[in-house]
């Protein structure tokens, strides 16, 4: 839990003040049965008037004091604790931003998302009870038995022996609990994903009629959460009956003493009464008690969750350079293994990419081309070799500086909430409509986006599935391309255009006034054939480096790529092929 | 979204979900009573026992050790009534919390596409996940606690008044003033707590989103900028929840402040009756310590209405999500197509997804058996609501689309799903095995028949790299390349053989060495079936019966291949941009 204090620190005023109030407020409470025995031994039974009116108005004032105090404690309680969870969510979500492909690949959305709502809500109520009752309650329960060795001695000694047992009982259900609060969550995540998962892939869940088996297997997993539920509530359900009995035993034998006191002439009638009401108090504090630590139990689970992500350092390390002008790209022996897999992605690529050339690659599916322009921006790590960009190997730069200068437009073309321009902006915070609409322009985007009645402020859906995948390609390339990078990579992200618009789009990039370094990822030997160089992928290995021409006679794997395209889709329209 | 109603509507409709386990919670009740009565007769019999040691020497020893007996026994039977209560709730609760999660469930798998289009999963997902946690927590607080708190205020004044009729009238006399200021506070409490719930709503949305494209954010390095929108929501839900935290925090000190004003009156007033000897000093204790069991279900019901304030607010914007309108519901009795030929006609139809902005106008086409129908058109032209229609992801706004001769409109969507296998461009991987993900059409089929498909597919190679082969485990975040998602989708189909067939753009992502070699698995999948294909590449639209060339929601332009080219027209144009220089 160690790093979870560094949020509650700032508030570390409010986190004094409130328990502290709380036990002042307490400590009025703990006043009251003494009164109560002053009125019955002196009051009452000294037949008293006066002095019966001073007691009730002593009473009258402990209770206006208690709400005064009772009433800052809480506002100071709440204020860190939500406090608190609004840092945590801060940090947990800039923690998330930072984590590596990998780090975040291994985790998974779904979980990260649980732990960064429903988790830190659990703590933020774990901690406003906590600063509230914690030190509170123990207070009351061991002041009211101070109280009760301050009345009579040999009759207190049931204070000492009850109050233990019910630690016990009380800490020994928590410690019974807390690994079984921890199962309730993991359950709850599974349904979490079943319910993401019907979200997101709706159209082939109902293509396929699944519906009746994604709801028969949801309820599966319902079931299972409500069983784990159920037995941890089983636990939890002990604590108040079980404090009750041994309470209520408690006070009888303390009653029995007293009368033996008494008895004696050591003890007087109102002090027993005093007794019984420190007994009293104990027991309605452990209630208070016992429901506090249902709430500790799944606040500190879930903290520890919340701890777990915020403890996941990225696998990757910040450089500290600036990015160079000199835009050179160099592959140096190049290996690369995903972390969960067993063999190879990408082995021994070496390849350079001078400053405003065009790079193409092509190869087969999984054949790594992805893998090698994902190495380019830092998106993962290289396993062997090195990549140096104008000589300086990429580690050694600073993300920021790569990803500024950088634009990866990635295989799956996603859109944020917003408006077109917000979309934009995500290229470049400080666009200009202007820069906007060339960016758009080049992207081939311009003339459907003229076409929305509201034009740069025409809405995008969450993922812009308000868009066809066409729309949505060329929305992600202008995003890339408004900011105006040094390297521009496209991951196969011309797919779902048809042909005219994929060349236009093309040949608009290779008009970019800043003739950025471009890598284009690609299925389709048209898309690349005109580019300075071609790597020809198959299977991790790079099989093929040159220009088209060069290939042709020198890359088998190229020309038969070639040629089954190329041959294809020409037939018929030779003529076009040759022009 | 249509509201479900004020606080009183949606807590009826809670209430409906209670009634199914309507004998548990009578047994509940039931118990909760024995619990009350029993707890209520413990401060008789200490003031009992009170009364028997009054000073030095004049203590009952004998009278007091069988009352003192009595209280034992009963303290053990209230501990295991309680106990087998508390289980009881929690049993209900758990269970109405997951009949509302199966409905809100249930309600997801038939919502309409097009709200589902047009509203954020996350939120969504708050509601079934969230909503439902904070629900449960408030109706198991409430269960627990409000019904032994009504009955142990009745329960105390009835005590009360058989011992002195004064002191219950001046405690009776103080209790509005604790139901005015606990009324008051749950009023704001659940202003705040709805509004907090609102935010936090907006919030989860926002995570949702940038945590699931969070290859995005890094990629355009803008974390900044969206830790900026996520610290202005941040800032307003802790601002919300400060509120929502402290008022509802209050009731508790508030009441108990009225609380301890009843005990010092009742003392004071109590003490008065002693000195004129109206009653026993132990039965002044008896009513002091009902005075503060008095006033402690008033704590409890408040805090409790607090919390269940928070939960029905929360139960709320569930119900909200449940009530949404289903699609429209399959015609009953509906016809049914046994045998798919292939026979596809469209009349006339006019659809569009915005009512202001018409999509696609007075549309026909008419496919006979075992035709190939390519679509062609620029990026956004409406190839992908064409299948919206024929799938009934969407439903036609005029006209009629009728399979064998019979409207779509008059089976039911079932009946019309079988009839076409569908690949989409956005592969949609579920988090089961490649096993299971590729026998999703046909559960029933055998291992050899799940790899001859996914050999068809060209995906029995790469499956056979994973980790554990057909049993790995994939998800849609899985390290599989789009492509590679691809084929499996492809697989998929390959092994459902339906009769006809939806190819989106299905091979986008496929390098054209394995579309080619997939190609005859496909030439032998679409031969004399009807099939509708989506592509951009020449290859697959050359081969096809009727090209469909679409522009702005219309076709402009049907025909063969042949024909096209020979009119000169947009496709021509089309066609021949392919191969412009760049």
């Amino acid at each position: 839990m160690k790093r979870l204090t560094t949020y509650i620190r700032p508030y570390k005023k409010e986190c004094v003040i409130a328990p502290l109030l709380k036990c002042m407020e307490a400590l009025v409470d703990l006043f009251v049965p003494l009164c109560m025995a002053d009125l019955v031994d002196i009051g009452i039974h000294g037949n008293n008037v006066p002095y019966i009116w001073r007691i009730g108005l002593i009473l009258f004032g402990l209770a206006l004091l208690g709400l005064a105090f009772s009433v800052i404690a809480q506002w100071f309680a709440a204020k860190a604790a939500t406090g608190f969870a609004a840092g945590l969510r801060r940090d947990t979500f800039h923690h998330i931003q930072t984590l590596s492909f990998s780090s975040a690949d291994q985790i998974g959305t779904d979980t990260l998302i649980t732990r960064l709502t429903s988790d830190i809500n659990q703590t933020q109520t774990g901690i406003n009870m906590g600063l509230r009752l914690l030190l509170r309650s123990p207070f009351i329960v061991f002041g009211a038995m101070i109280m009760a060795f301050r009345v009579d001695v040999p009759s207190a000694w049931i204070f000492a022996v009850t109050i233990p047992v019910l630690a016990i009982i009380v800490y020994g259900i928590m410690w019974i609990t807390i690994p079984l609060y921890k199962k309730v969550q993991t359950q709850l995540d599974s349904v979490v994903s079943s319910t993401r998962e019907n979200l997101t892939g709706v159209r082939v869940i109902r293509a396929f009629r699944l519906q009746e088996q994604e709801r028969r297997s949801f309820e599966e997993k319902t079931d299972l959460l409500t069983i784990a539920s159920e037995k941890v509530g089983r636990f939890s359900a002990l604590t108040n009956p079980l404090t009750y009995v041994i309470i209520n035993l408690a006070t009888a034998y303390l009653i029995y003493q007293g009368a033996l006191r008494v008895n004696i002439g050591s003890l007087t009638q109102g002090q027993v009464i005093a007794l019984l009401n420190y007994m009293a108090q104990i027991l309605v504090e452990l209630v208070k008690l016992a429901n506090l630590i249902v709430t500790l139990t799944k606040a500190v689970a879930s903290a520890g969750r919340v701890e777990a992500i915020l403890l996941t350092e990225s696998d990757m390390k910040d450089g500290t350079e600036g990015f160079p002008e000199d835009t050179t790209v160099r592959f140096d022996h190049v290996s690369f293994t995903y972390r969960a897999a067993s063999e190879e992605s990408l082995t021994d690529i070496s390849f350079c990419a001078r400053p405003g050339e065009t790079i193409g690659i092509i190869g087969g599916t999984g054949s790594g081309k992805t893998s090698l322009v994902n190495l380019i921006p830092r998106f993962y790590d290289a396993t062997n070799g090195r990549i140096t960009v104008g000589g300086k190997d990429i580690r050694s730069l600073k993300l920021s500086g790569i990803r500024s200068s950088i634009a990866s437009v990635l295989q799956k073309a996603l859109l944020f909430r917003g408006t077109i321009r917000d979309n934009m902006h995500f290229g470049l915070p400080c666009a200009s409509d202007e820069e906007i609409w060339d960016a758009l322009e080049a992207a081939q985007a311009a003339e459907f986006v003229r076409t929305k009645p509201d034009l740069l402020d025409a809405p995008v859906e969450q993922g812009g599935r308000n868009l066809s995948g066409g729309q949505r390609q060329r929305l992600t390339i202008a995003r890339a391309l408004v900011r105006k990078p040094k390297i521009l990579i496209l991951d196969d992200s011309a797919s779902a255009l048809d042909f005219a618009t994929d060349a236009a789009l093309r040949h608009a990039i290779k008009e970019l006034p800043d003739h950025p370094t471009t890598f284009i990822v690609s299925q389709r030997v048209s898309s690349i054939m005109y580019a300075d160089q071609i790597l020809v992928l198959d299977r991790g290995a790079l099989v093929g480096k040159g220009t088209h021409e060069e290939l042709l006679r020198t890359c088998h794997i190229y020309r038969e790529i070639y040629e089954t395209q190329i041959r294809k889709e020409s037939e018929g329209k030779e003529e076009a092929v040759k022009s | 979204m249509n509201k479900p109603g004020n606080e009183k509507q949606i807590m009826k409709k809670v209430l409906k979900y209670v009634h199914r386990h309507l004998p548990l919670v009578i047994i509940s009740i039931l118990f909760a009573a024995f619990v009350v009565a029993l707890t209520l007769y413990l401060p008789i019999l200490q003031g009992r026992a009170i009364d028997r040691i009054i000073g030095k020497g004049q203590v009952d020893l004998t009278g007091l050790v069988r009352i003192l007996l009595i209280m034992g026994g009963t303290a053990l039977v209230t501990g295991f009534l309680q106990w087998l209560q508390n289980i009881i709730n929690n049993r209900v609760t758990f269970r109405v919390v997951k009949s509302l999660r199966d409905d809100a469930f249930r309600k997801i798998e038939t919502l309409p596409l097009s709200y589902l289009d047009a509203h954020p999963s996350g939120d969504i997902v708050s509601r079934v996940i969230a909503d439902a946690d904070q629900f449960s927590d408030g109706l198991l607080m409430g269960f627990t606690q409000l019904f032994s708190g009504v009955l142990m205020i009745l329960g105390t004044l009835v005590f009360m008044f058989s011992i002195s009729w004064q002191v219950a009238v001046l405690v009776v006399v103080l209790t509005p003033v604790s139901l005015f200021v606990a009324k008051y506070i749950a009023e704001h409490t659940y202003q705040h707590f709805r509004k907090q719930s609102e935010i936090r709503g907006k919030q989860t949305a926002l995570i949702d989103e940038m945590v699931g494209g969070q290859k995005v954010v890094q990629a355009y390095g803008q974390e900044v900028i969206v830790q900026a929108r996520f610290d202005e929501i941040n800032e307003d839900l802790q601002k919300s929840s400060l509120k929502a935290v402290f008022f509802s925090s209050l009731t508790n000190p508030v009441t108990r402040f009225v609380n301890s004003l009843v005990y010092a009156a009742s003392g004071t007033l109590g003490a008065f009756m002693v000195l004129r000897g109206h009653i026993s000093v132990g039965q002044l204790s008896a009513v002091l310590s009902y005075a503060n069991q008095y006033s402690k279900p008033f704590n409890e019901i408040s805090s409790v209405v607090t919390e269940l304030q928070n939960a029905i607010a929360c139960a709320g914007r569930l119900l909200e999500l449940i009530e949404l309108s289903s699609e429209k519901a399959d015609p009953a009795p509906a016809k049914e197509i046994k045998d798919f030929t292939g026979k596809v006609d469209i009349d006339h139809v006019d659809f569009s997804y915005v009512p202001e902005r018409p999509l696609i106008r007075d549309f026909n086409l008419h496919v006979h058996p075992g035709q190939k129908v390519a679509i062609v058109g620029p990026t956004g032209c409406g190839k992908t609501t064409l299948i919206n229609l024929l799938m009934r992801f969407y439903d036609v706004r005029s006209g009629d689309i009728a399979i064998e001769d019979t409207s779509i409109y008059d089976i039911t969507r079932n009946n019309l799903r079988r009839g076409f296998g569908m690949v989409l461009q956005d592969t949609w991987i579920k988090e089961a095995s490649a096993r299971e993900n590729i026998a999703m059409g046909r559960p029933d089929a055998t291992e050899e028949e799940i790899i001859a498909a996914a050999k068809a597919a060209h995906a029995d190679s790469f499956i056979r790299r994973l980790p554990h082969g057909y049993d790995t485990i994939l998800h849609d975040g899985s390290d599989l390349s789009q492509g590679q998602r691809q084929l499996l989708c492809i697989a998929r189909v390959m092994l459902a053989l339906p009769p006809m067939l939806i190819l989106d753009e299905a091979t986008s992502s496929i390098d054209t060495r394995t579309e080619m070699q997939i190609q005859q698995s496909f030439d032998a999948l679409t031969k004399d079936r009807t099939s509708f294909v989506v592509a951009h590449r020449l290859s697959t639209i050359r081969t096809a019966d009727v090209i469909l060339v679409m522009r702005d929601g219309n076709i402009v332009e049907t025909g063969t291949h042949q024909s096209l080219l020979e009119k000169g027209g947009f496709y021509a144009n089309l066609y021949n941009s392919q191969f412009a220089r760049s």
